[in-house]
């Protein structure tokens, strides 16, 4: 990809579906009686997320997320709870860095890349904690 | 004087670059900054004709290299006013330099004895101290700092006692931008029989910097952050304090004698430089002293002001702009760290670069700090003898551009069943 000018750089990285997502953010809030609820920050840039699923037969149907931080970090979770619906458990868990700069489309570049990756790991911590609740 | 930028910045190769197809406007010079093609000569030519091992070997090019070596601490004793190379030693950065001092002081502190430290300490004058402080059990204090960002003197007054065995502070804030008043405080450290250590690393390269003026036992500072080349950093010591530190690290080169069971140290600084060292480094931050030298300490300190001066005038204009540090720039260092409401640093940097300015984003390695002023992070522009007037206006023209993007309304959380 082109990125020598300033504009196609900046867009690359802000595209308006970002810039939306983070300036009005979809499922935003909390869920009452959720079946898997993560909180997670990363302490170098103090961006951080819970994430919140309701699961049904092994799957999720219903996904929510508070947080602050930066448009990367808050706009990749805005999208991952459209994203997740109606995934199972199973391939929500399996899901990887390269899934994830999938459904944002964009290449946050290495120092950027943390931002973009919080709200995923968050869900998968949710759903790995319980399961094993589940388990006991 | 007033500097000669256009002249100046001819010396800078990388001051050329333009990144996004935008002249590149390097604002990041807390952190590292640019190099001269003097120095960067300095070490081709090292490199191409007199590259060899020091200290040793009696050839020709050992000579050489040993002299220039040697040299070059001479060089940065006269920079800060030190009695001789003796008190010198050569490090890769601030970190190792005030490790070797925390690692040597922590032997002879017991359980009761107290430390003093700021709450505007970079990390690397925090960390090395909490872990001489849990080895030898002793207590950690820290001196507060006001509304304006200044340190509180009465209340760094009422924590040095009898107890405190050592006073660490940074001379300049590398966020608040704040010059402390070292002198003052050292003398207090000294009243109180407790050894002072100052972290200079944003203000010998930024301003004159005397250390028998000051009276400390130990200073700080990084070559890279004063156009010398990475990898680059000192450590200052009253010699007496120096004779009386124990090495950080053993080996070739920090002795005098070795047998099969135990070893004899070396001279000053010797001792406290093992193994082979950055002798490339050391010749290229030589020759950026002699850069700094003919441009005169003081005139770049005034000319930091300037543009200090303007950048906060014009940043204090745009509307939700939060700056740290005192609001008057003759008590602050050559930087500006802001926040614009709620937009996180990384995205104001972000946006920033794409302009072609390059800023930092980010709690600036000083967590205690940024927690206790309430935030994540911060944008920090900092500037150098070679950035002008113009690129501290752009800068805040195009953070006025910004500020108008990077509006988020504050999102209504919904309530789910």
């Amino acid at each position: 990809m082109n990125k020598e000018t300033a504009a196609d750089a900046i867009e690359e990285l802000y595209r308006e579906e970002i810039m939306d997502h983070y300036q009005n953010p979809r499922n935003f809030g909390e869920m009452a009686n959720a079946d898997a609820s993560y909180h997670d920050y990363n302490p170098v840039c103090g961006d951080e997320i819970t994430m919140q699923l309701k699961i049904e037969n092994g799957t999720v149907t219903e996904a929510m997320f508070t947080g602050k931080g930066c448009a990367i970090s808050q706009a990749a979770a805005s999208m991952l709870t459209e994203e997740v619906k109606g995934k199972t458990i199973k391939g929500a868990v399996a899901m990887t860095k390269d899934d994830m700069l999938k459904i944002i489309r964009i290449n946050p570049g290495p120092v950027r890349v943390k931002c973009a990756l919080l709200a995923l790991r968050a869900m998968q911590k949710g759903i790995v904690q319980y399961e094993a609740g589940k388990a006991k | 004087m007033r500097l000669n930028t256009k002249k100046i910045r001819e010396d800078f190769p990388i001051l050329k670059k333009k990144v996004y197809g935008k002249p590149l406007v390097y604002l990041d010079n807390a952190a590292t900054t640019q190099k001269p093609r003097q120095v960067i000569q300095a070490m081709d030519s090292y490199y191409e004709s007199y590259n060899s091992n020091v200290h040793r070997a009696v050839h020709k090019l050992s000579q050489e290299a040993t002299q220039a070596y040697d040299d070059a601490h001479e060089k940065v004793a006269e920079f800060i006013n030190a009695e001789g190379i003796e008190e010198i030693v050569f490090t890769k950065n601030t970190t190792e330099s005030i490790n070797i001092a925390a690692n040597s002081l922590a032997r002879h502190l017991k359980k009761g004895d107290e430390i003093v430290l700021t709450q505007m300490e970079h990390h690397s004058n925090i960390v090395p101290w909490q872990q001489a402080a849990k080895k030898a059990g002793a207590k950690l204090r820290y001196a507060e700092i006001n509304n304006n960002g200044e340190l509180d003197m009465q209340q760094l007054h009422s924590i040095i006692s009898k107890n405190t065995k050592v006073v660490a502070f940074t001379h300049v804030s590398n966020v608040l931008g704040t010059i402390n008043q070292a002198k003052e405080i050292v003398a207090a450290a000294k009243e109180a029989g407790a050894i002072s250590v100052l972290d200079a690393a944003q203000s010998v390269p930024h301003m004159p910097v005397n250390v028998k003026e000051l009276g400390c036992d130990f200073m700080a500072f990084s070559g890279h952050k004063m156009l010398g080349p990475t990898g680059t950093g000192v450590l200052y010591g009253r010699k007496e304090m120096l004779e009386k530190t124990e090495p950080m690290l053993y080996g070739g080169d920090m002795i005098s004698e070795v047998s099969f069971e135990d070893a004899k140290w070396n001279e000053l600084p010797w001792k406290l430089e093992a193994g082979t060292p950055n002798v490339a480094g050391a010749v290229g931050l030589a020759a950026a002293v002699d850069y700094l030298q003919k441009i005169g300490m003081e005139n770049i300190h005034g000319h930091e002001r300037m543009l200090t001066r303007i950048a906060l005038k014009r940043l204090q204009g745009i509307k939700d702009v939060a700056v740290y540090g005192p609001k008057d720039a003759a008590k602050r260092g050559g930087l500006v760290a802001f926040n614009l409401n709620g937009a996180h640093p990384h995205d104001v940097s972000a946006f920033l670069d794409a302009a072609g300015i390059a800023v930092r984003g980010g709690h600036h390695c000083a967590m205690p700090l940024a927690r206790l002023l309430g935030i994540a992070g911060s944008t920090r522009a900092s500037f150098y003898l070679y950035n002008t007037a113009e690129e501290a206006e752009k800068f805040t023209e195009t953070l006025e551009e910004i500020a108008a993007k990077l509006k988020k309304p504050t999102p209504i959380p919904e309530s789910r069943k």
